[in-house]
Order: structure tokens, then C-alpha cells, then sequence
């Protein structure tokens, strides 16, 4: 018998904890966001953040993946308001009727980084001849293979270098995660990768400033990483908090943000530079 | 080699010094888990008794089916759970994407088999000689169900552990249907995903070790129940 009472008490408890995380649930008044990894993994929007819950008292939560699962959640109406950094692919975004209000928030760059003793020798070099020399030395390459805004442009560059994309090379290692991961794993490995320098000084100051891996060529213009704020259209999505999405684009394109945003620094290194207009 | 031993000590800091998002990843595992338990053992139990003690048509396919459903990915449970909770899926207007509920849904579908296929084969392998021994005792057919349940009580136990052992340890659906968000439906599992996708793996291993400490209070707990 009073075993029964044990499990009828269980039971009940379990019960209120099952309805406590029920009403929990569905908040209306917040805003939701897609973004990327880059703007997650560095600690921009943890520091960022905060601030815009204060300037309009509207609660952000956001979901950190790669741009083209991002962009997807958008297209799905499953969040309000993106943060994403794949031009291109927002323009076709926006032509389909998907996403509008398209606005350039910040931007960095992307390098290409590799060992410090750079065996396949391509420091200094154009991105082309680099990733050319890359190719003839069969040296490892880590790309993210997952349809992020940082692997779209990195494909890119392979087709601007008129190099057909590695996919199948055994020195083309595709990780199929984060920024960051890669670039564990390009260290692991000995190999390149390409990364956004936020990234990149992030990674830096894990390894307490004496990393392993270094910038070896940067400085194109096409190696340019630019942020931007996107609405999801009403006509796809008439449920999405549009309003809500426009005062947070409004507020990231404004003087308070943009300057916080470039006060944003590890190992007192910049890593978004702001550009709204 | 040597994260491991830093794990092990931040996963000490983590859990005295009261850090908030360690704790709130684990109240997001505890609510989830708990609610998804609840309602797979209130389904599966039922299942699983009717499966094991009645002999109907069809009996055979479907604990194949079952034991099938006991290799489900979790990714892919996620994806299925996704596509219904989705704004543009049938189940759209219930809100549940990103929220806790929404991954105790996908997490009742992965452990529901799991209590089901257990059950039923516990009450298979009931001893014949019991069901004989209570009839000719004169009990009637509510007696003998309620006997037989209550001898296997340690075996169904056993098919909660398990199930939850499952549920505490997925993150296919967690990440997918819960979104990872900070303060929110950040559970144990994502946080370690995240963690190490950061390349911080210390603190990966220290929120693993935090995952053990809950699972270990819960058998811990049932541990009790079992010496009763």
C-alpha cells in the first residue's frame, strides 16, 4: 500500500511539472531570430544583445546555425528577423518574395589561414593562385561543407580561381561544422581553411594568443564578409512580428549599436567592423 | 589529453558557483525530459501490457516494428517532428517549435517504443505458472492483470531507466525542434554540442559530467523505489 502512495505522489508531481513546462511555453511578445554561427560563437550578440533588450524593451532570443539553414527558417516562417552574411543568396531571397528590407549591418573579412611553416607556400599570394597552389600540392583543405554563408563564398572562390570544386579530392576534407570546429580541425590536421577574421581572432584568443594557424593571404576585395539584416516578406509570412523585426533592424543600423559594435574587440583586435548607411 | 582533467574541475566550478546558464540547461533537460517521460510511460505501458498479454492478429509485425523503432535516429525524429511544428506545417498554429514542449513531443516518440518493446517482452516472459497458481486461487480477471503488474514492476522500472537513459542523452532533436537558444531550450546535450563546436572542449566534458550527476540523482532515487 504504501508503495502505491509512493507512485501515486510521483505520479502527480510529474504531472505538475508536465503542466509548468506547458504554459511556459509559446511566449508572443518576443522577437525570434535566425542567425549565423559566426555572430554567435565570437560572443557579439551575448555582449550586443542585452543592449537592444534595454533601448525597446523587446525580448530577442536567437537560433545560431549556418546561413542556408537560417535562410530556410525564414522561407518556413519559424522565426522573424535574420542576421545572415551570404549576399547573393539574400538578393535571390528577396526576389522570391521570401525575405525584404535588406540592410548592411557590418562587416569583416575572410582569410585564408594555414600552418605557420605554410608548407604548400601560398603566403602572400592572390586567393586564386593560392587556392591553385593549394590544389597542385594536394595540401589538406577544410571546408565547412554545409551550405553556410562562409562556404558559399568559399565555393565561390574556387569557381572564380576556374578550379572545378575538390568535393571528391581526398585532400578537400569537408567537416560539415561550425567555424570554429574547422578550424580545430584544420589544426588537427595540418591543412587551410577559409574563416571570417571575427572567427579567427576568436580562435586566437582560445589558444591564448599564440596560435598555431595564421592569416596567410587576405585582403581581396571579393574576400569581403558583409552582414545584413533581413525582414521575412508579410506575403510569404503574414504571422511573422514585422513590426517588431523592423525596429530591430532599425536599432542594429543606429548610431548606439554601430558604435557598439565596433567597441566589440578581442585581444584588442576588432572583429565586425559596422557599415549601416 | 589534458581538457579532460580541466573538464572535470570547471565541471566542480560550474555546479558550485550556481553558473546561470549551466543551471538553466539543466532545468531545460529536467522539464523536458520529465514531461516526455511522463507521457511515454502513461502510452507506452498500456501498449506494451496489451502487447504482451493478449494474442491478437498481427502481434508478430507489430513487435518488429517496434524493435525497428528502437534504432529511430534522433535527427531524423527531429526532422519528422520539424515538418508537423513548422509555421507552414499542419501543426503550425500550436507554437511548439522552439520551445520545450515541442522537443518533449519528439522525445515521447523516441522513448515511447523504447517502453513499449520493453514491457511487452517483461510481460511475455511472465511465468505461466502464476497466471494458473491466481486462477485456480479463484481470482478474477482483474486480480490476475493487477498481480501479474505488480510482479514485474522491477522489470518496468527497468524499461523507464532505459528509456530515459535515451531521452537524457539525445541531441538530434533537442538542437533541430529546440533551436539551442540561451536561457531557453538549451539542454545539457546541445550545450556540450555547442561547447565543443566552439573548440572548448573542457567545458564540453564538464557539462558531460553534469548530465551524469542528474542521470545518476535519478537512479539514485529509483534505487529506492527498487529496495521497497
Amino acid at each position: 500500500m504504501k508503495s502505491r502512495q509512493c507512485l501515486s505522489v510521483l505520479v502527480a508531481v510529474l504531472m505538475v511539472l508536465f503542466c509548468a513546462i506547458t504554459v511556459q511555453a509559446g511566449g508572443k511578445g518576443e522577437l525570434m531570430m535566425a542567425t549565423t554561427t559566426s555572430t554567435d560563437n565570437t560572443g557579439l550578440l551575448d555582449y550586443l544583445i542585452p543592449f537592444f533588450e534595454q533601448d525597446t524593451g523587446i525580448a530577442l532570443k536567437w537560433t545560431a546555425t549556418g546561413t542556408g539553414k537560417a535562410l530556410k527558417l525564414g522561407q518556413n516562417c519559424d522565426v522573424d528577423v535574420l542576421l545572415v552574411h551570404a549576399p547573393p543568396a539574400e538578393k535571390t531571397y528577396i526576389a522570391n518574395d521570401f525575405g525584404k528590407d535588406r540592410r548592411e549591418i557590418m562587416y569583416n573579412d575572410f582569410v585564408i589561414i594555414g600552418p605557420k611553416s605554410d608548407p604548400a607556400g601560398i603566403k602572400g599570394k592572390d586567393i586564386s593562385q593560392a587556392l591553385s597552389t593549394i590544389k597542385a600540392n594536394k595540401a589538406f583543405f577544410m571546408s565547412r561543407g554545409d551550405d553556410s554563408g562562409t562556404n558559399k563564398k568559399e565555393k565561390l572562390l574556387w569557381k572564380n580561381a576556374g578550379i572545378a570544386l575538390p568535393d571528391k579530392e581526398g585532400w578537400y576534407v569537408q567537416t560539415g561544422q561550425g567555424m570554429l570546429a574547422t578550424i580545430n580541425v584544420t589544426q588537427e590536421k595540418n591543412g587551410y581553411t577559409m574563416t571570417d577574421r571575427g572567427t579567427y581572432i576568436k580562435y586566437q584568443d582560445q589558444q591564448g594568443g599564440d596560435a598555431p594557424l595564421t592569416v596567410l593571404v587576405e585582403g581581396d576585395d571579393i574576400l569581403l564578409n558583409q552582414y545584413s539584416v533581413l525582414t521575412l516578406n508579410p506575403k510569404n509570412c503574414p504571422d511573422a512580428k514585422y513590426d517588431l523585426a523592423l525596429k530591430f533592424s532599425d536599432w542594429m543600423a543606429s548610431d548606439a549599436a554601430q558604435s557598439k559594435i565596433a567597441e566589440f574587440r578581442l585581444l584588442g583586435k576588432k572583429l565586425f567592423i559596422p557599415n549601416a548607411k | 589529453m589534458a581538457f579532460l582533467i580541466e573538464g572535470f574541475l570547471r565541471a566542480m566550478e560550474l555546479l558550485l558557483s550556481g553558473d546561470t546558464s549551466t543551471w538553466s540547461a539543466v532545468s531545460a533537460t529536467v522539464k523536458a525530459s520529465t514531461g516526455s517521460m511522463l507521457v511515454s510511460l502513461l502510452t507506452g505501458l498500456p501498449c506494451g501490457f496489451i502487447l504482451g498479454y493478449f494474442d491478437f492478429r498481427f502481434k508478430r509485425p507489430i513487435r518488429t516494428l517496434l524493435d525497428t523503432l528502437l534504432a529511430l535516429p534522433t535527427v531524423c525524429v527531429g526532422l519528422i517532428v520539424y515538418a508537423f511544428i513548422s509555421s507552414k506545417g499542419p501543426l503550425g498554429d500550436m507554437n511548439l517549435l522552439f520551445t520545450l514542449t515541442g522537443i518533449a513531443v519528439g522525445q515521447t516518440i523516441l522513448a515511447f517504443p523504447v517502453v513499449t518493446a520493453i514491457t511487452a517482452s517483461i510481460i511475455e516472459n511472465i511465468d505461466p505458472a502464476l497466471k494458473l497458481t491466481l486462477v485456480s486461487l479463484g481470482a478474477g480477471k482483474k486480480n490476475i492483470i493487477l498481480t501479474c503488474l505488480w510482479e514485474v514492476r522491477f522489470g518496468i522500472l527497468a524499461a523507464a531507466v532505459t528509456a530515459y537513459g535515451r531521452i537524457l542523452t539525445e541531441v538530434g532533436i533537442s538542437m533541430i525542434v529546440g533551436g539551442n537558444i540561451k536561457y531557453h531550450t538549451r539542454t545539457m546535450t546541445t550545450a556540450i554540442a555547442l561547447e565543443t563546436n566552439k573548440g572548448m572542449f573542457a567545458d564540453g566534458i564538464a557539462l558531460g559530467i553534469v548530465l551524469m550527476a542528474i542521470a545518476f540523482a535519478v537512479n539514485l532515487s529509483l534505487s529506492f523505489l527498487r529496495k521497497r
